[in-house]
C-alpha cells in the first residue's frame, strides 16, 4: 500500500483511538481532508521544485510505534545539552518519554502536547493557539495537524524569563523498521518574556526515519525566544520541519537551524508580523556531504510597518551533496519602513556538488529597505596559501577558513555551551583537531 | 641559507621570473627593488610555495635542501617565513588562537609535543612586548578591521612566534605611518640573529633607514640586473630605475 493510501486508512483507526474533543475533531477532519486532495508535494509544485521526497516514500513506514521502547539514558546522555540546566521534554518513537524529560508547571509550562490535547482545563489555549499560525494550505502541515497528538507544549506566562535552556529531544530507536514520526511543538511566550529552546531529533540506528514535524510559535508583546534548531541525524534520517512563527508588537524572535546530518531535511520556516517594530532573525548553517540534500524554504511576512528581518544562511557543500535555499520575502502594502535583509552564502568544495538559491521578494509597500545576496564560491586560494604559508596544513586551514565563513552565525548563539558544542560538531564535521576548540 | 639558482617561473602562459639567482647567507639582509610589475612580489610568493606560479626551471635551496617541489607549510616547518603584503582576514579565529594552530603544527611536523599553554602565553606575551602589541589585540580575530598598520605588526608578530631562518617581507612598508614603521623596523632588527636571513623586498629605500640592508638588488623584468650595497638604494631614491634601463640597454 502506498504511504498516502495507508495514512489515511490509518485515520480512521486514529480518530477513534483518541479522546478528541469536538473542535478539534474539525480540525483534523479538514486537516486530513487537505492532505488527500493535494498528497505529498513534487517536484512539479515550485516550492518543491529542487526537492524531491519519492525515494523516501517508497518505504514501508509504519505509522504508529507497534511498542513503547525505552532507551538507557547513558545511551543518549552525549545529545543533551546539559544534565541538570536544562528542561527537557523527550519522546521516544513519537512516545513521551517521562524518564527522560524534566518537565515543569511551577511558574512555566514545560510538559506535554497530548496532555494539553486532551485535558479541559486547557481547552482555552487550544482553541486560541493551536493550528492558527500552522498552514491550512500546505499538505505536509496538514499531514501533521490530522494526527497531532504529541510534542511539546511551552507556555511562558506573562514577564517570565526562563531560568533554565529548554530541551525538546525525539528519539528514534529504529526497532521499526522504518518510522514515520509526526511530532507537533507548541510555544507561547507571554509579553516580555524570554525563553531559549533547542531541539534535536536524533536516531539511533541505520533504519529509515521520517520526521514531519510542525511546530506552532507565539511570540507576545516584547517577548524573546532564542530557538535552536540541531540537525545533525545519520544518514537514514529525514526530516520535514514546519516552524511557523507568530509575533507581536516588538517581539523579537531568533531561529538558528544548524544542518550537518541528515539523508534529507527540508526546514519551512515562516514568520508572521501582528504589531510593529518586530524582530525576526533566521540563521543557519549547513555543512553537508556524501549525497546529503538539505533544502531552507523561508517566509517572511512583513505586514506592519517599522519591522525588521535578518536572514543569513551559510552553506558548505562536499561530494555530490545538495543545497537548496529559497527565501521568499512578502512586504504589504501598510508595511512601510520595512527592514528586510537576506543573505544565502556558499561554498562549493566539489564540482559535484549543488546548491540551489533563490531569493523571492515581493514589495507592495514604496518606503522600504529591502535586500538579498547570494554567493556561490570556492574557498579564497590566498587564504589558503597565508595559512599553509604559516605552517597550517591544507586540510586545517580548509576547516579554519570554514569555521571563519560561518562565523557569524556562531557569534548569534547567546548559549555559550551550545556554542562550544556547535563549533565541536563543525571541527568533527570537518575531520580536524586544532590546536584551540573549535 | 638560502639559495635560488636560475629561478624562471610563469602564471599561464606569461614568465614573470627569467632565471633569477641570489645567494643569501646566515646573518646577513638583503633588500630587492625594483620597479612595479618587476616581479618583486612574485619572487617572495613562490619561494613561500604559492602553487599559482609554475616553476619551469631553476632550483630553490633552504641550507642546501631542495625545497622547491615542497607545499608551502612544509616549507614554513623548515624555516620559510613570508610577511604578507596584504595580510588576509580570518573572521572567528584569534591571533593568539592561529598562532597556537601554526606553531603546534609545525611542532608536530617535526615530532615535537604540542606547546604546554604556559609555555605559550609566555612566549606570546614575551613577543607581544617586542613589538609593542596590547595584549587585547591579541584575542581580535585575526586581521578582521585591523588598520594597515596593525597588520603589518601583526605579520611581525607571527614572525617572531614562529623564528625563521629566512624571513621574507613583501612591501612590509607599504601602508604604514612612520611610527608603525619604526616599531616594525625595530622588531625585525631584534629578531635578527647571526643564525637567519632577511629578505626585504620594497618600492621604497625609506624602510631600508630602519632595516638596514648588507646587498641590494634591483630587480627588473624577472631577472636581477643590478647589486651592490646599501649605498644602492639611494641611488635607486635619488636616480629613479630609468638609468639601470640604459645602463642595462647601453
Amino acid at each position: 500500500m502506498e504511504l498516502k493510501e495507508k495514512l489515511l486508512s490509518s485515520f480512521m483507526a486514529f480518530e477513534e483511538r483518541i479522546d478528541v474533543h469536538s473542535d478539534l475533531y474539525d480540525v483534523r477532519t479538514s486537516a486530513i481532508k487537505n492532505f488527500e486532495n493535494k498528497g505529498f508535494p513534487t517536484k512539479k509544485e515550485e516550492a518543491w521544485k529542487y526537492t524531491s521526497l519519492n525515494t523516501i516514500l517508497k518505504n514501508d513506514f509504519s505509522v504508529f510505534p507497534k511498542t513503547e521502547n525505552t532507551i538507557q539514558y547513558s545511551d543518549v546522555k552525549k545529545y543533551f545539552l546539559h544534565e541538570i540546566d536544562s528542561y527537557k521534554v523527550v519522546f521516544i518513537d513519537g512516545v513521551f518519554s517521562s524518564f527522560l524529560s524534566s518537565t515543569t508547571h511551577d511558574g512555566i509550562d514545560v510538559c506535554l502536547m497530548s496532555s494539553v490535547l486532551t485535558k479541559p482545563k486547557y481547552k482555552m489555549i487550544i482553541d486560541s493557539y493551536f493550528n492558527k499560525v500552522a498552514s491550512k494550505d500546505e499538505s505536509l502541515t496538514s499531514l501533521n495537524t490530522a494526527f497531532a497528538n504529541e510534542g511539546a507544549y511551552i507556555n511562558i506566562p506573562k514577564s517570565k524569563v526562563a531560568d533554565k535552556p529548554i530541551e525538546i529531544m525525539y528519539f528514534s530507536t529504529g526497532k521499526e523498521v522504518a518510522l514515520l514520526v509526526q511530532p507537533r511543538n507548541l510555544i507561547i511566550v507571554g509579553e516580555n518574556s524570554h525563553v531559549q529552546i533547542i531541539e534535536r531529533h536524533q536516531s539511533l540506528n541505520e533504519n529509515p526515519v521520517l520526521t514531519n514535524s510542525v511546530t506552532e510559535i507565539f511570540a507576545q508583546k516584547r517577548a524573546i525566544v532564542d530557538y535552536y534548531k540541531i540537525q545533525n541525524d545519520n544518514l537514514e534520517a529525514n526530516l520535514i520541519d514546519n516552524t511557523y512563527v507568530s509575533q507581536k508588537l516588538e517581539s523579537t524572535v531568533s531561529v538558528n537551524t544548524f544542518s550537518f546530518g541528515g539523508n534529507l531535511t527540508r526546514n519551512n520556516l515562516n514568520f508572521y508580523h501582528l504589531g510593529e517594530r518586530i524582530v525576526s532573525n533566521l540563521n543557519g548553517i549547513t555543512i553537508i556531504g556524501d549525497k546529503q540534500h538539505v533544502d531552507h524554504y523561508t517566509l517572511v511576512q512583513h505586514a506592519q510597518p517599522n519591522c525588521e528581518s535578518h536572514q543569513d544562511y551559510k552553506g558548505i557543500f562536499s561530494d555530490r551533496s545538495i543545497g537548496v535555499f529559497n527565501g521568499k520575502i512578502f512586504v504589504e502594502k501598510e508595511a512601510q519602513k520595512t527592514n528586510a535583509f537576506q543573505k544565502s552564502n556558499n561554498i562549493l568544495l566539489s564540482d559535484k556538488a549543488t546548491i540551489n538559491a533563490k531569493p523571492q521578494l515581493e514589495i507592495f509597500a514604496d518606503d522600504v529597505k529591502c535586500s538579498h545576496g547570494c554567493t556561490i564560491g570556492q574557498l579564497d586560494e590566498t587564504a589558503m596559501f597565508y595559512m599553509q604559508s604559516r605552517g597550517i596544513p591544507k586540510k586545517e586551514a580548509k576547516a579554519l577558513l570554514m569555521y571563519a565563513f560561518s562565523n557569524a552565525v556562531i557569534e548569534s548563539i547567546k548559549i555559550p555551551e551550545l556554542k562550544q558544542r556547535i563549533t565541536t560538531i563543525i571541527a568533527n564535521k570537518l575531520g580536524v583537531k586544532l590546536g584551540f576548540d573549535l | 641559507m638560502l639559495s635560488i639558482k636560475n629561478l624562471h617561473a610563469s602564471i599561464g602562459d606569461k614568465e614573470i621570473l627569467r632565471g633569477i639567482n641570489l645567494e643569501i647567507k646566515a646573518g646577513e639582509v638583503h633588500a630587492i627593488m625594483g620597479p612595479n610589475g618587476a616581479g618583486k612580489s612574485t619572487l617572495a610568493s613562490i619561494i613561500a610555495g604559492n602553487e599559482n606560479y609554475e616553476v619551469t626551471d631553476g632550483k630553490i635551496l633552504l641550507e642546501n635542501e631542495d625545497i622547491s617541489e615542497l607545499a608551502p607549510e612544509e616549507r614554513a616547518h623548515k624555516g620559510v617565513f613570508l610577511s604578507f603584503q596584504y595580510p588576509v582576514e580570518i573572521p572567528g579565529v584569534s591571533v593568539t588562537n592561529f598562532m597556537r594552530t601554526a606553531i603546534n603544527e609545525t611542532r608536530k611536523a617535526k615530532g615535537l609535543e604540542e606547546m604546554p599553554a604556559n609555555e605559550m602565553l609566555k612566549l606570546i606575551r614575551e613577543k607581544s612586548e617586542l613589538l609593542e602589541i596590547d595584549r587585547k589585540f591579541l584575542s581580535r580575530s585575526l586581521n578582521e578591521g585591523f588598520s594597515g598598520g596593525e597588520k603589518k605588526r601583526n605579520e611581525i608578530f607571527q614572525m617572531a612566534m614562529l623564528e625563521p631562518k629566512i624571513a621574507i617581507l613583501d612591501e612590509t612598508d607599504s601602508g604604514l605611518d612612520i611610527d608603525a614603521l619604526r616599531i616594525v623596523a625595530n622588531g625585525v632588527n631584534k629578531l635578527k640573529n647571526k643564525n637567519n636571513a632577511v629578505l626585504v623586498i620594497t618600492h621604497y629605500q625609506r624602510l631600508l633607514d630602519y632595516i638596514v640592508p648588507d646587498f641590494v638588488h634591483v630587480l627588473m623584468d624577472g631577472r636581477i640586473v643590478k647589486s651592490g650595497g646599501k649605498e644602492l638604494a639611494y641611488e635607486l631614491e635619488e636616480k629613479g630605475y630609468d638609468w639601470i634601463k640604459q645602463e642595462q640597454e647601453a
